[in-house]
C-alpha cells in the first residue's frame, strides 16, 4: 500500500472545482469554454498517471481523510487497477468528447451549462471508481444519477428528453437507494465499510445469512444502473439527451458504473450458486433480447442504445460465470466496448448532424459522400460485430470459449447455443447498420445534403478506431492494463495472454456461425423485419408510465385522506396516539422503585393550588370570551411563578412573570383586531370527545410526572454544583450553566429569538403591502377606542417608572451571575419598562424618541456573544471558554469581572430587540389601520391650558 | 406537595389539550400557553422537588442544593415558548386580516392541496 497524499482527493474533486469555470468562461467564447472545460480533466489524467508506476508493479494507492472514523464515515480513496483503468476511461473519454461536443453543439445550445453538467458528472463516477469508503461510494453514485439528469435532460424543450431524464432518474435512483440497503447489509457484516477490508472478508460474507439480501439489494443498485433486464428500457429513452451524453454516458461511464460495481464486488460476491444463476442469466438474457430488438430499430442513436444493453449483457454473463478467466475477458471488454461503442455513437451523431436524419430508412449511400465517416464508423462497426483483426473479435472469441464449457442447470447446450445467438444477432445489426447508411444507392431525398464535418469533429471518433485497430492486429499491447485490472476485480495474480489466433477450438466454430448467421439475416431483413412488425411486443414506456402514475395516484389518495386540511383532526390524531404509546410504554413496566418522600403540603400551596386549578377551568369554560380567558391566564400564570418560588427556583420565577407580563400585553395587542368572542362551532358529540382526550393525555402526564418526583435519579448537576464557582467564577448555578456549561445551547436558543422576532417583523411586512393591509385600512375602530387613549395619571407615571425600571433592570443583569437574575430576565424588565411607554404615550411619540433600530439590537447581541465565544480561540481554547478575575478599583470595592458577563450582555441585548420588535411589529397596525395617531404624549395636556390662558392675559 | 404539582401539570395538559383541539385559532394559542405552563413544571419537576434550597452556591460542597440543570433548561424554554407565541399570534393575525375569519380548518369549499390563495 502507498499513501497518496492528497492527490487521489484532488483527482476527484478536481471535475467538481472545474464543473464552475465552464459557466464563467463562455462570456470568453466557445474555444475558451471548451478548452477550460478540458483542463481540469487533463490535469487529473496527468496526476493519475504519476501514479502508473505504482499501480502496474501491483501497489494501490490510499488516501484517508477521517470525519466521523467511530461511525465508520471517513474521506478514504484508494487506486488499484481496476480504478486505475476505470478513471483512465472516464477522464480520457472525457476529454475525447469535450472536444467532439465543441463541434457537434449548435450555436443555441447553452455550452457552458453543458460543459458544467459534464464536469459533474464527471467528478461522481471518479468518486465511485476512486472510492474506498462505500458510504462515500453511494453518495458518488446517487450524485451521477442527479448529473446523468441534468445531462439527459439537457434540451429541456424536448418533451422526450424531459420524460427520457426522469424515467432514467427514476429507475437508477430507486436501484440506488436499494443498492443503500445492500452495502449498509455488507458493512454490518464486516464491521467496516472500508472496500479494502469488505473486500477481504469473502468467505466470512457468503456464509452470512444475510449474504441472500445483500446480494439482491446490490444488484438491483447494478442492474438499474447498467441497464439489465427487465430494468433496460431507461436507456434507450435516455437517447434524447445530445449525442456527445450518449456517447459517453452509455460507453464508457453512466452505464459502466453497475458492471464496475460488480467488478469491483466480484471477488466477495461472486463463486455462488445464487451469483451464477441470477447474475449470469439475467447478463445472458439481456444480451440475446437487445441485439434481437437492436437488429430491427430504425434510429440509428436508439439501435446503439439496444446493442450497448446487449453488449452491457454481454459483460454481467461474464462476471456471472465467476471464473477467473470470465471475469479477466470481461475486463478486457470493458476497454473494448468503449473504443468502439463512443466512436459508432460519435459517428451516429455525425451523421446526424450532417444529414439532419438519424432514421436509417431515409439514409443509404453515405459511402462516397462522407469517406471519412465511413471509414471510421465502419471500422468500429465491424469490431462490435466481431470480425477478426478488430478489438472486438478479441474479446468475442474469449466469451464464446468461457460460454462454450459452461453448465447450465445440468444442460450444456444452452448456454453455448445462447450465447452463439448473441453473437449472431450482434453481427446482423451491426451489419445492418454499415449496409442500410452507408452502402446502397445516393440519395437524393436526404433532409440535408451530407458531407464530411471538419477535422475537430472527427479527430475523437478516429483517435478510438485507431485504438481498435491497434489492439485488433497487436493484442499484446493491452496485456498490462488488463492484467492489473484483472488482477484487482478477482484479487488473484493475472498473467493473460491475449493472441487473435488460438487454433481450431470451438469458440471460433461458434464466432463463424455467428457472422455467416448475420449475414443471413442481414440479406432476409425485410421479410424478418414484416415480421417483427407484426409481433405483439410490450411497450416497456407504456407499462413505466403506467406504474409511475398508479402510483402517484395512491400516494395521492393517501395524502389526501391523510391530509384533508383539518389541523384539529391532526392533532386529535397526534395526541391521541402519543397517550396510547405512553399506555402501552407504561404496559411494558420496568419503573424503578419508590424512593423519594412525600414534601408537606403547606396551606399557600393549597391555596395557589386551587386558583391554578379554578383559573385552567375558567379559561377552558370561558375561552370564547377572549378578554376574560387572557386575565384568567394571566392568574395562571402567577401561579406558576409562586410555584417556582416556593420550589427554589428564584431565576424560573423572575423570569416566568416577565414572560407572562408580556405575553398578555402582546395578545392584548393582537385581540385587538381580531374578533373578541369565539362562536359556539362544535357540536356535543365533538366536545366529549375532545373532552375525553384531552383528560386521557392530561391524566397520563400527571401520572408520568408524579412518577418521576416520587424517585431519585442519577443527575450530572453535581458537577455543574461543585464546578461553577472553580470554573465559572459564578455562585448562580442556573445562570452558570447557561452562560458557561451550556453556552452553545443558550447562543443557539437566543439567536431563535433572534429568528422569531424577525419573522413576526417580515410578516407584517408581507401582511400590510398584501390584500390585509387593504381590509385593515377600511376597518372601523372608533367604537373601541376610550375617549382618552393616553391618560395623564398614566404617562407621568410610566415616565417617571422608566429610569427606576431601567436601573432594576441593570441591577437584575448585574447581580445574575451570582444571586437570582441575569441577560434573560434583564432584557425582559427593560422591555417591559419600554413597553410602557408604548402603552401609555403612543406608538408614535415613543417611537420618535428611539434611536436604535431592535433588528440592530439584535444583531449586535448575537455577534457579542459570538465574538465573546470566540475570544476563547485567541488562547487556544474551545469556543465559549469562560475566564475570570476581580478588579479592585478605588474608590469602589473589589468586584468581579467575568467573560461570561459579556456573553450575558449578548444574550440581554437580543432578548430585548426581540420582545421590542415582535411588539412593535404589532402596534404598527394599528397606523396602518388609519387609526388616528397622537404626536403628543397626551390626548388632553392640561399644561396647554396654563400655557393657553397665559396668552390670552 | 409532589401530588399538588403532578395534579396541577395534569390539569394544565388537559385544559390545553381540550383547547388545541377547538376550531379557531385563538383558542388553539390559549390552549398552547397552558400547554406551556405544563410542559414547564414537567421539565422543571423532573429534577425532584425541594423546598429552601435554590442553586445559589454559599459555602463549600455540594450538598444542600436543589438541581439547576432543569431550571436552566425551562428558562430558556420559557423564553422562547414566548417567542413561538408571538409568531402563532402574528401568524393567525395575518390569516385572520387575509380571510376575514380566523378558522384553523381548510374546508372543502377551499381547496386544500393547491396552495393557491382564495379566489374571492
Amino acid at each position: 500500500m502507498n499513501d497518496g497524499g492528497n492527490l487521489l482527493l484532488i483527482i476527484a474533486l478536481l471535475p467538481f472545482i472545474g464543473a464552475l469555470i465552464p459557466g464563467v468562461m463562455i462570456r470568453a467564447g466557445r474555444n475558451a469554454c471548451a478548452t477550460f472545460a478540458a483542463v481540469p480533466p487533463a490535469l487529473a489524467l496527468a496526476i493519475l498517471l504519476v501514479h502508473a508506476p505504482t499501480v502496474f508493479s501491483g501497489g494501490v494507492v490510499q488516501t484517508q481523510i477521517d470525519w466521523l472514523p467511530q461511525l465508520g464515515l471517513s474521506a478514504s480513496f484508494f487506486l488499484d487497477g481496476l480504478g486505475f483503468l476505470f478513471a483512465c476511461m472516464i477522464l480520457g473519454v472525457g476529454l475525447l468528447i469535450i472536444l467532439y461536443a465543441r463541434f457537434y453543439l449548435s450555436g443555441e445550445d447553452p455550452m457552458g451549462q453543458f460543459y458544467t453538467y459534464l464536469l459533474l458528472f464527471q467528478g461522481a463516477m471518479l468518486g465511485i471508481v476512486l472510492s474506498d469508503n462505500i458510504l462515500l461510494l453511494l453518495i458518488f453514485w446517487e450524485l451521477t444519477s442527479l448529473s446523468s439528469f441534468l445531462l439527459i435532460g439537457y434540451w429541456k424543450h424536448l418533451p422526450e428528453g424531459r420524460q427520457g431524464a426522469r424515467m432514467a432518474l427514476a429507475v437508477t435512483g430507486a436501484g440506488g437507494l436499494a443498492m443503500i440497503g445492500g452495502m449498509l447489509i455488507l458493512g454490518n457484516i464486516v464491521g467496516s465499510y472500508n472496500l479494502t477490508d469488505i473486500l477481504q472478508q469473502g468467505e466470512l460474507i457468503r456464509s452470512s445469512d444475510w449474504y441472500m439480501p445483500a446480494l439482491i439489494l446490490i444488484l438491483l443498485g447494478a442492474f438499474t444502473k447498467s441497464a439489465q433486464f427487465p430494468f433496460h428500457f431507461w436507456l434507450p429513452h435516455a437517447m434524447a439527451a445530445p449525442t456527445p451524453v450518449s456517447a459517453y454516458l452509455h460507453s464508457a461511464t453512466m452505464v459502466k458504473a453497475g458492471i464496475f460495481l460488480m467488478a469491483r464486488m466480484w471477488p466477495v460476491l461472486s463463486g455462488t450458486e445464487a451469483w451464477f444463476y441470477i447474475v449470469a442469466s439475467v447478463g445472458l438474457f439481456t444480451m440475446v433480447m437487445a441485439a434481437c430488438i437492436a437488429i430491427f430499430r430504425n434510429d440509428l442513436k436508439s439501435l446503439l442504445a439496444f446493442s450497448t444493453v446487449s453488449h452491457l449483457g454481454f459483460l454481467t454473463f461474464l462476471l456471472g460465470l465467476g471464473t477467473e478467466a470470465a471475469a479477466t475477458a470481461a475486463v478486457f471488454h470493458i476497454i473494448v466496448h468503449l473504443t468502439f461503442k463512443a466512436a459508432l455513437f460519435m459517428s451516429a451523431g455525425i451523421i446526424d448532424h450532417e444529414a439532419h436524419t438519424r432514421d436509417i430508412r431515409r439514409l443509404g449511400g453515405l459511402r462516397t459522400l462522407m469517406p471519412v465517416t465511413f471509414v471510421i464508423a465502419s471500422l468500429a462497426a465491424l469490431s462490435m460485430a466481431g470480425i477478426p483483426l478488430t478489438n472486438g473479435f478479441l474479446t468475442k472469441e474469449l466469451m464464446l470459449e468461457e460460454a462454450a464449457h459452461t453448465v447450465w442447470a445440468g444442460n450444456q447446450y444452452l448456454v453455448p447455443i445462447a450465447a452463439t445467438l448473441g453473437a449472431l444477432l450482434s453481427a446482423a445489426y451491426s451489419f445492418r447498420f454499415i449496409a442500410h447508411v452507408f452502402f446502397g444507392p445516393v440519395r437524393d431525398d436526404y433532409p440535408h445534403k451530407p458531407h464530411d464535418p471538419g477535422f475537430g469533429m472527427w479527430a475523437s471518433p478516429a483517435l478510438l478506431v485507431v485504438l481498435v485497430m491497434v489492439i485488433g492486429l497487436f493484442p499484446f499491447v493491452a496485456e498490462p492494463i488488463v492484467d492489473v485490472a484483472a488482477s484487482a476485480v478477482t484479487g488473484a495474480s493475472i498473467h493473460t495472454h491475449l493472441a487473435i489466433w488460438h487454433g481450431l477450438t470451438p469458440a471460433l466454430y461458434m464466432s463463424l456461425t455467428a457472422v455467416v448467421g448475420g449475414l443471413i439475416v442481414l440479406a432476409l431483413y425485410s421479410p424478418l423485419s414484416r415480421g417483427w412488425a407484426a409481433l405483439p411486443r410490450p411497450e416497456a414506456k407504456v407499462i413505466f408510465d403506467g406504474l409511475v402514475e398508479s402510483i402517484a395516484a395512491l400516494a395521492r389518495r393517501i395524502t389526501e385522506g391523510l391530509h384533508n386540511g383539518a389541523m384539529t383532526r391532526y392533532l386529535a390524531i397526534f395526541v391521541f396516539a402519543t397517550v396510547l404509546l405512553g399506555f402501552a410504554a407504561w404496559q411494558g413496566g420496568g419503573m424503578a422503585q419508590v424512593n423519594r418522600p412525600n414534601l408537606p403540603i403547606p396551606p399557600m400551596a393549597a391555596v395557589g393550588w386551587l386558583l391554578l386549578i379554578a383559573g385552567t377551568l375558567s379559561v377552558v369554560l370561558l375561552h370564547r370570551q377572549r378578554f376574560r380567558a387572557l386575565v384568567v391566564i394571566g392568574i395562571i400564570g402567577l401561579m406558576v411563578s409562586a410555584a417556582f418560588v416556593y420550589l427554589s427556583a428564584p431565576d424560573l420565577a423572575l423570569t416566568q412573570i416577565s414572560v407572562e407580563t408580556v405575553t398578555i400585553m402582546l395578545l392584548l395587542l393582537a385581540l385587538h383586531y381580531m374578533p373578541k368572542d369565539t362562536p359556539i362551532e362544535s357540536g356535543m358529540f365533538r366536545r366529549v370527545r375532545d373532552g375525553v382526550i384531552a383528560i386521557g393525555a392530561g391524566a397520563g402526564v400527571g401520572l408520568l410526572s408524579y412518577a418521576f418526583m416520587r424517585r431519585d435519579i442519577d443527575t450530572i448537576s453535581d458537577y455543574f454544583l461543585a464546578n461553577s464557582y472553580k470554573g465559572g467564577g459564578g455562585h448562580n448555578v442556573v445562570n452558570v450553566v447557561l452562560v458557561d456549561f451550556r453556552g452553545y445551547d443558550t447562543y443557539g436558543e437566543i439567536i431563535v429569538l433572534g429568528i422569531a422576532g424577525l419573522i413576526i417583523f417580515a410578516l407584517m411586512e408581507a401582511l400590510l403591502s398584501g390584500p390585509a393591509g387593504k381590509r385593515l385600512r377600511n376597518m372601523d375602530f372608533s367604537d373601541d377606542l376610550s375617549r382618552d387613549r393616553h391618560p395623564l395619571m398614566m404617562v407621568v407615571s410610566t415616565r417617571l417608572m422608566l429610569p427606576i425600571a431601567t436601573m432594576v433592570g441593570v441591577y437584575i443583569f448585574l447581580r445574575g451571575h451570582n444571586e437570582p437574575g441575569g441577560g434573560f430576565v434583564a432584557g425582559l424588565v427593560i422591555a417591559i419598562a419600554l413597553l410602557m411607554q408604548y402603552m401609555a404615550s403612543g406608538f408614535a411619540w415613543t417611537q420618535a424618541r428611539q434611536r436604535i433600530e431592535y433588528h440592530a439590537m439584535i444583531g449586535f447581541g448575537v455577534v457579542i456573544a459570538g465574538l465573546t465565544g470566540c475570544a476563547a480561540f485567541l488562547w487556544g481554547l474551545p469556543f465559549l471558554t469562560s475566564t475570570f478575575g476581580y478588579v479592585h478599583w478605588d474608590p469602589i470595592e473589589e468586584f468581579e469581572l467575568a467573560s461570561a458577563m459579556a456573553f450575558d450582555l449578548g444574550v440581554f441585548l437580543t432578548v430585548l430587540g426581540a420582545v421590542m420588535l415582535m411588539l412593535y411589529s404589532l402596534s404598527r397596525i394599528a397606523r396602518h389601520a388609519g387609526e388616528t395617531v397622537n404626536t403628543e404624549p397626551m390626548d388632553y395636556d392640561p399644561s396647554d391650558r396654563v400655557r393657553q390662558t397665559r396668552e390670552e392675559s | 406537595m409532589e401530588i399538588v404539582i403532578a395534579s396541577s401539570i395534569a390539569t394544565l395538559t388537559a385544559g390545553g389539550v381540550y383547547l388545541i383541539l377547538r376550531l379557531r385559532a385563538f383558542a388553539v394559542i390559549l390552549g398552547l400557553a397552558l400547554l406551556s405552563y405544563a410542559v414547564n413544571l414537567f421539565i422543571f419537576s423532573s429534577g425532584g422537588l425541594t423546598v429552601d434550597e435554590p442553586p445559589i452556591l454559599h459555602g463549600d460542597g455540594i450538598a444542600g442544593y436543589t438541581d439547576p440543570l432543569p431550571q436552566a433548561l425551562v428558562l430558556t424554554a420559557i423564553v422562547i415558548s414566548f417567542g413561538m407565541t408571538a409568531v402563532l399570534v402574528m401568524v393567525s393575525l395575518g390569516a385572520y386580516l387575509e380571510r376575514g375569519n380566523d378558522k384553523l380548518d381548510i374546508h372543502e369549499d377551499e381547496d386544500a392541496l393547491s396552495g393557491e390563495p382564495d379566489a374571492q
